[in-house]
């Protein structure tokens, strides 16, 4: 993976650059010692490092503005970061940025249940903020598999999904606010706690766009209240194709599921190998979990049951139990880890239309044949948003690159099959380069215009996103 | 002039000599619509998945058309598109163009988000002339900045759409309302309950002749269910029954402002933060139809009233949706305004695509 080769004399300056920054900033707001910066010279695509010149690690929206202003000045790019939990590189640093870290933002500061919001810093964990509302009944949906870990910060830059978005969306469906601060320092609110936009939907466009309009550091946030309860059932399908069928009829019935999940055969292996969750011996297996009240869900499940049964699976396994319903669960909460024990893996996250899915799930095991490489899938079949797991060894010279490699072809396919290159989990470095696939050159001058109006001396995370050609004459300036 | 095809589009954007209106079917005529019209007629459905819940149209497409042909499989769209017409005093045909360029969202927002929430992808074209495509036909989609978003509810001021696509839902086969007999100023409380509850609600608002509603959707018997919890959780706020037969016809007249419909006055819409809702209300005087659990006022006021003035002080934002008083939208904070003035330079630099119509 390319990056753009760090400007000497930022490297050169960089005593001064540090220096200004502990003027600006509390001195224990900012680390310079490689020793300390090390922790974060990579997120979770951490095949790929590089230490910073600094980070910064401030308390407040206007330590934030503080740091950015001093960084606009002596035009020092920075890399804004969450929790570092990025598997797109999202927050991988260059040798020429500072790193500006928001996990010591993190406190609720308003709930308010009447009008359905909660109001974080952005530091704050995702799962850290259901954790503050769900003793009083309430929940923050979108749930990214990471949300023990994850910002809510990184999340709002990705625009993160989760398992349970089939019925509540994503990031940007549940964010009612933010303060944003540009790169110039100034403080923005955009949004608050009502439902649409004034005037133009700044939101919308500030939610996803991967840390390069500005740094959130505040976020309004939609919570809802808890249904009465969920239940999980597991099909087991002996082929791919009749299980993509089975979630597209059950769809099309009307029933709509809080989660379709999806795993293939060497997913079923691997995590029956390594957490005993009791799986069946098959090709395909869904979970579809139904909610609210006891009656609701056995009708729901009687539906699924129907439509399930025409489709002649090997097995369905209703949840009798709270604890049946963690095993079921369990296998597929566990699919990462499981693969990690394997080997090391590329998590890609293309959609494709839910149609699509036997054809691109057939093609992907031809490709992993021609690369040597398997390919484990584990994926949100309710929304098309595929999770091929490629499996390599990264001390075995060239694997890596194969892995890439194979991983493009598959990013290629989802495109070519009508869907995009990454469904939740963000651009960043990984798939910066592939971005011709999926847009026109005008596609992308449309978007590089907008960062034009936010960031006009491309500072803010300036490496990721568009591809290092598209974007070189703007990051030159 | 009228454009059929996105290549017509885009040449009648290169080559206009000025402003141009850009409008579908006109019946949202909302701000100043200066300049020589352009109506978009590119019509008819690309793509239409019903097992991927998921649709391409033409932007010129009529709405009625587009709703029957996702009807037939059982399908709707999720934001329940109010048609404005009628009360505007517009006749016309709202085309599905219309209702994403003015983010028009019924009141299905609470439970299924809003137009712009639906919308996955679009292609366009900007004050340059230029084709841009952005999002796509799937549900899940972060690969580059969501420019979908920002034109939705742009009100044709950044580009014209030639094309949309959107996510749907299935339509539910069964609703209910329950209705509690309150003053509108009492309302917010009740539909906040309702909101608050695990029961699902698609609906909160309250009308005149009716009070506050609040609806359930979906399988018969788990309506019936929900309905029934609602109508217990309600009783301590008022009179309560369950209307079965009568609930769509009570959200199509609140989603139409039905009772606005050929009355005098100027129209006002308030997006705001709900539990202010109650004392907004009392500010304004006129009537009132209450949407989004309070967070949607509309109001009905006597002409050149200014209702940001009545209303203030208030979380959000009034809009003049009918009416000679004042500005049509919100004036924006500074810091808002130079991005917004900023991101139209871009967009249009020569500021002829509906210039003015947003302020």
């Amino acid at each position: 993976m390319e990056m753009p080769k760090p400007k000497e004399d930022l490297l050169a300056r960089k005593p001064q650059i540090i220096a200004r920054l502990r003027e600006v900033l509390p001195a224990d707001a900012v680390i310079d010692d490689p020793s300390e910066t090390r922790a974060y010279e990579c997120d979770a695509l951490s095949a790929y490092r590089c230490q910073p010149l600094g980070v910064v690690l401030p308390r407040s929206t206007g330590e934030v503005a503080a740091a950015l202003k001093a960084c606009h000045e002596l035009g020092v790019p920075v890399v804004p970061r969450g929790a570092g939990t990025s598997l797109a590189g999202g927050s991988m640093p260059q040798a020429d940025s500072v790193v500006l870290g928001l996990a010591r933002m993190n406190a609720v500061l308003e709930t308010d249940y009447t009008n359905r919001f909660i109001r974080v810093e952005a530091g704050r964990t995702n799962l850290s903020v259901t954790g503050a509302v769900e003793s009083d009944g309430w929940f923050y949906a979108p749930d990214p598999s990471s949300q023990l870990a994850c910002a809510i910060s990184g999340n709002i830059a990705m625009n993160s999904g989760g398992a349970h978005c089939l019925k509540y969306g994503v990031t940007t469906n549940n964010l009612l606010g933010v303060t944003l601060v540009t790169m110039e320092g100034e403080v923005v609110e955009v949004g608050g706690p009502y439902l649409d936009a004034g005037g133009l939907d700044l939101l919308g466009l500030i939610c996803g766009s991967e840390g390069q309009l500005g740094v959130v550091t505040e976020a309004t946030l939609k919570i809802l209240p808890k249904p009465e309860g969920a239940r999980p059932v597991l099909i087991g399908f002996n082929s791919n194709e009749v299980a993509g069928a089975c979630v597209a009829d059950i769809i099309k019935a009307g029933i709509l599921p809080v989660a379709i999940e999806f795993m293939d055969r060497p997913c079923i292996v691997a995590t029956e190998a390594f957490c005993h969750a009791g799986y069946p011996d098959c090709e395909a297996l869904l979970i579809v979990e139904c909610e609210g009240s006891p009656a609701e869900i056995d009708e729901q499940i009687g539906m699924i049951r129907q439509i399930a049964t025409r489709h002649e699976p090997v097995e369905f396994r209703e949840a009798q139990s709270a604890d049946e319903a963690a095993r079921i669960w369990l296998g597929r909460k566990s699919a990462f880890g499981a693969m990690g024990q394997i080997n090391d893996y590329m998590c890609l996250d293309g959609t494709i239309p839910v149609s699509e899915l036997p054809f691109v799930l057939r093609r992907i095991g031809e490709l992993s044949k021609d690369y040597g490489l398997d390919v484990a899938n584990v994926f949100h079949a309710g929304d098309g948003n595929m999770h091929p797991l490629i499996l390599y060894n990264a001390n075995e010279p060239g694997q890596q690159e194969q892995c890439e490699k194979l991983g493009a072809e598959i990013l290629k396919l989802c495109v070519e099959a009508g869907g995009c290159l990454t469904g939740e989990h963000g651009v960043g470095i990984e798939k910066r380069d592939l971005m011709d696939v999926q847009f026109e050159p005008a596609d992308l001058e449309a978007q590089m215009r907008v960062k034009d109006v936010f960031d006009p001396k491309w500072l803010l995370n300036p490496a990721k996103v568009f591809p290092l050609g598209a974007s070189a004459s703007r990051r030159a300036s | 002039m009228r454009v059929e095809s996105e290549a017509q589009l885009a040449e009648a954007v290169r080559d206009a000599g000025g402003a141009l209106a850009v409008r579908g079917g006109g019946t949202r005529p909302v701000g100043r619509c200066l300049g020589e019209p352009l109506e978009v007629g590119i019509s008819g459905i690309t793509l239409y998945e019903p097992g991927a819940l998921t649709l391409v149209v033409g932007a010129g497409t009529p709405l009625a058309e587009v709703e029957a042909a996702i009807a037939a499989e059982g399908q709707r769209l999720p934001f329940e598109p109010a048609n404005w017409g009628p009360v505007l005093g517009a006749p016309g045909t709202s085309t599905v163009g219309g209702v994403v360029a003015a983010n028009v969202s019924g009141p299905r927002r609470v439970q299924a988000g809003a137009c712009r929430d639906s919308l996955i992808g679009t292609r366009f074209v900007d004050g340059r002339g230029q084709i841009v495509k952005n999002g796509g036909r799937v549900m899940k989609n972060v690969t580059g900045y969501d420019l979908v978003k920002l034109m939705a509810g742009s009100w044709g001021t950044l580009g014209v759409m030639s094309e949309v696509a959107f996510k749907l839902l299935p339509a539910a086969p069964s609703q209910a309302t329950v209705v509690i007999d309150l003053p509108a100023g009492a309302a917010q409380v009740a539909l906040a309950a309702g909101l608050g509850s695990p029961y699902d609600v698609s609906g909160a608002g309250w009308l005149p002749g009716h009070g506050a509603v609040v609806r359930v959707e979906g399988l018969a018997e788990s309506v019936a269910y929900r309905a029934e919890q609602l109508r217990k959780l309600m009783e301590p706020f008022g009179p309560v029954r369950v209307e079965e037969e009568g609930s769509a016809a009570i959200w199509q007249s609140l989603r139409d402002l039905e009772p606005f419909i050929g009355k005098d006055g100027d129209l006002w819409r308030l997006s705001v933060k709900p539990s202010e809702a109650s004392e907004i209300v009392a500010r304004l005087g006129g009537e009132v139809l209450l949407d989004w659990g309070g967070g949607l006022i509309w109001a009905l006021l006597p002409e050149g009233s200014d209702a940001r003035a009545l209303a203030s002080p208030y979380t959000g934002h009034a809009t003049c949706m009918r009416g000679a008083a004042g500005v049509t939208f919100e004036p924006e904070p500074a810091p808002i305004a130079t991005l917004t003035t900023a991101l139209r330079a871009q967009f249009d630099p020569k500021g002829i695509l509906n210039p003015g119509r947003m302020g």
